[in-house]
């Protein structure tokens, strides 16, 4: 996926939504997003981060509970990173790296 | 006396449900055993017809018209004659005679399963034609099950099929489910999918999950290989996916969001294809390396409509699939796993009192030919707004008022009012004193948006009156104009 280099210091990463997520998103199922390299504490911004900022920077809905409950992606929602289950990369601790595709999928029921 | 009488009613009543429970499972034990006895009167008279004359055993396995009829699949190499051997002699239950199960039986009654269950209690409508497509127009108002098999038939009369006219309960699901090798879940609420997928893995079946929703849809393949609890190389099941039911209230249905039909075709007719490679699949030793565990989301409007996704395998702490499972096919049957309570229900909204109503007869007495013109506003979402609308109604969709933000009651102090308003609330709007009428679809997003205009001040201490139109264009249809279009 093509991206426009990042800024010493920055990465940028690929962020996209589905099964009916987009529509919290301003109706845009892709948003490319650039975090700080390294946070005030020197850590990499991990998962969590970007749930944060994503909520904070990108979310226009005032609905904050159709996506974050606890401090965590709400139930039925799946969270993807580089096409993986998240569980299989360690969640919300996972530290995301230049050029990483973040997909939220919210679980359908219809049939 | 009177609470003597009242034990003994309750005695009563528990040891009549108990009788209903328990000749409910032996009916449908009895249904089984009874569609077992068709197919083999069936079989036998398959063999009688397609033997030397009736005389000792056939020269070939099938039968010629199943050369002629299954021959453009078998000469795959992935079936042969082994494969359609299996399919012949295996026994599918689709829960669901919807959007995924009818292309998903339509292809699997094609391809020769031997064995094919339905199970649904609803009855076909018109709003069901343009996706379900063994269901016909004539069929309007019959079982689904019925309509299905009907079509079913036509296609394929070799197959057995087996109708279950209700929808699947937690007494019935473990005594249904046994008599069937793989299971298809074609349903359309969590509460179900939970049922299902609990079921299969404590009787060892196989799963082939679907799901779908406007333009998209999703499906799995759970519980393959179908190994005993406990047993880590077994495939995860729906609760090691999604170990929590959704919130209820971020649940859509197919009637509230709409579905294109042929997105959720799509995904039935790919649940059919993963049921035949399951069942056709060689038969393999337990070290031998299967796929692993995947997600298959489509997106109809997407630049890559098809992707898949890696899954995690089963979850050590998983209710049902692990060794610390609390859920077992006891659990299910009594109801002491409680369906509907885990996934929770949502109520139709009643967030507003009666003086803050008004039926839409009352509502067309008051206002006849809209006049004098109060302010109506419509809170469907644009595109069935576009589908039919009240002249002179202003459409502000439900999802615009519930993402603005809130003033806060700080600034709202002594600031003017109107000043805090919202972006979304016409200004003519804004500055009238007319009365407000909001109205949607059924008479629950109308409620919220009340509550929300209420919220913001629009009502101006009360002097303004803000309300909604009870039950919506449903009831406008019923009481005030029978041509409304019921879409």
């Amino acid at each position: 996926m093509a991206q426009s280099a990042p800024e010493d210091g920055e990465i940028s990463i690929a962020v996209e939504f589905t099964g009916g997520l987009e529509l919290l998103f301003s109706n845009e199922r892709k948003h490319n997003v650039t975090l700080p390299a390294n946070l005030d504490d020197g850590a990499r911004p991990d998962i969590a981060y970007l749930l944060r900022y994503l909520v904070d920077n990108i979310m226009q809905d005032q609905r904050k509970e159709m996506f974050i409950m606890e401090d965590n992606v709400r139930p039925g929602i799946l969270v993807l990173i580089n096409d993986a289950d998240w569980e299989l990369e360690g969640e919300e601790k996972y530290e995301l790296q230049q050029g990483d595709n973040i997909v939220f999928v919210s679980t359908l029921h219809g049939g | 006396m009177h609470a003597m009488a009242m034990t003994s009613l309750d005695d009563t009543c528990a040891s009549l449900r108990s009788q209903i429970a328990a000749t409910e499972a032996s009916l449908a034990a009895l249904k089984c055993d009874l569609a077992h006895a068709e197919q083999a009167a069936t079989a036998t008279l398959a063999a009688d017809t397609a033997g030397n004359k009736g005389k000792g055993p056939t020269r070939w396995p099938l039968m010629p018209d199943e050369y002629r009829r299954y021959g453009r699949q078998m000469i795959v190499s992935q079936v042969g004659l082994q494969g359609q051997l299996k399919l012949r002699s295996a026994k599918v239950l689709l829960v669901g005679a919807g959007g995924l199960g009818c292309p998903a039986a339509q292809y699997l009654a094609g391809a020769g399963v031997g064995t094919i269950g339905l199970i649904d209690g609803d009855t076909v409508e018109a709003s069901n034609l343009h996706r379900q497509v063994l269901h016909r127009t004539k069929n309007v108002g019959k079982y689904k099950v019925d309509s299905a098999i009907e079509s079913l038939r036509d296609l394929n009369p070799l197959p057995t099929y087996i109708a279950h006219r209700n929808h699947l309960t937690p007494a019935e699901a473990p005594t249904i489910f046994r008599e069937y090798d793989l299971i298809l879940d074609c349903t359309d609420n969590p509460a179900t999918r939970y049922l299902i997928s609990d079921t299969a893995v404590l009787l060892g079946k196989p799963l082939v999950s679907a799901s779908a929703l406007r333009t998209e849809g999703q499906l799995m393949v759970l519980n393959n290989p179908p190994r005993p609890p406990g047993d880590k190389t077994g495939g995860p099941c729906y609760r090691c996916v999604f170990p929590r039911p959704p919130p209820a209230d971020s649940v859509v249905s197919c009637a509230d969001g709409g579905i294109l039909g042929p997105v959720v075709g799509t995904m039935g007719v790919l649940q059919a294809l993963e049921a035949i490679k399951v069942i056709t699949a060689p038969s393999v030793d337990a070290t031998s390396s299967k796929d692993p565990p995947s997600l298959h989301i489509f997106s109809a409007y997407s630049s890559s409509p098809f992707r898949t996704i890696r899954l995690r395998s089963r979850r050590l702490t998983c209710a049902v699939c692990s060794a610390e499972a609390s859920v077992t096919l006891e659990t299910i049957t009594s109801g002491s796993t409680d369906y509907v309570f885990f996934c929770g229900s949502t109520n139709p909204a009643s967030l507003l009192g009666p003086t803050e109503r008004i039926s839409a007869l009352d509502y067309h007495e008051r206002y006849p030919d809209n006049v004098p013109a109060p302010t109506i506003i419509d809170v469907r979402d644009n595109v069935q707004f576009e589908i039919c609308n009240l002249e002179n109604s202003i459409n502000i969709p439900i999802s615009t008022i519930l993402s603005s933000s809130r003033p806060s009651k700080a600034q709202n102090g002594d600031v003017d009012n109107q000043s805090q308003l919202p972006p979304w609330i016409p200004s003519e709007v804004a500055n009238s004193d007319h009365p407000v009428y909001v109205v949607c679809r059924l008479g629950n997003d109308s409620q919220i948006a009340v509550q929300k205009m209420k919220d913001l001040g629009m009502h101006q201490d009360g002097q303004r009156f803000i309300g909604d139109i009870r039950g919506g264009f449903r009831a406008w249809r019923d009481q005030v104009d029978p041509d409304w279009p019921e879409y």
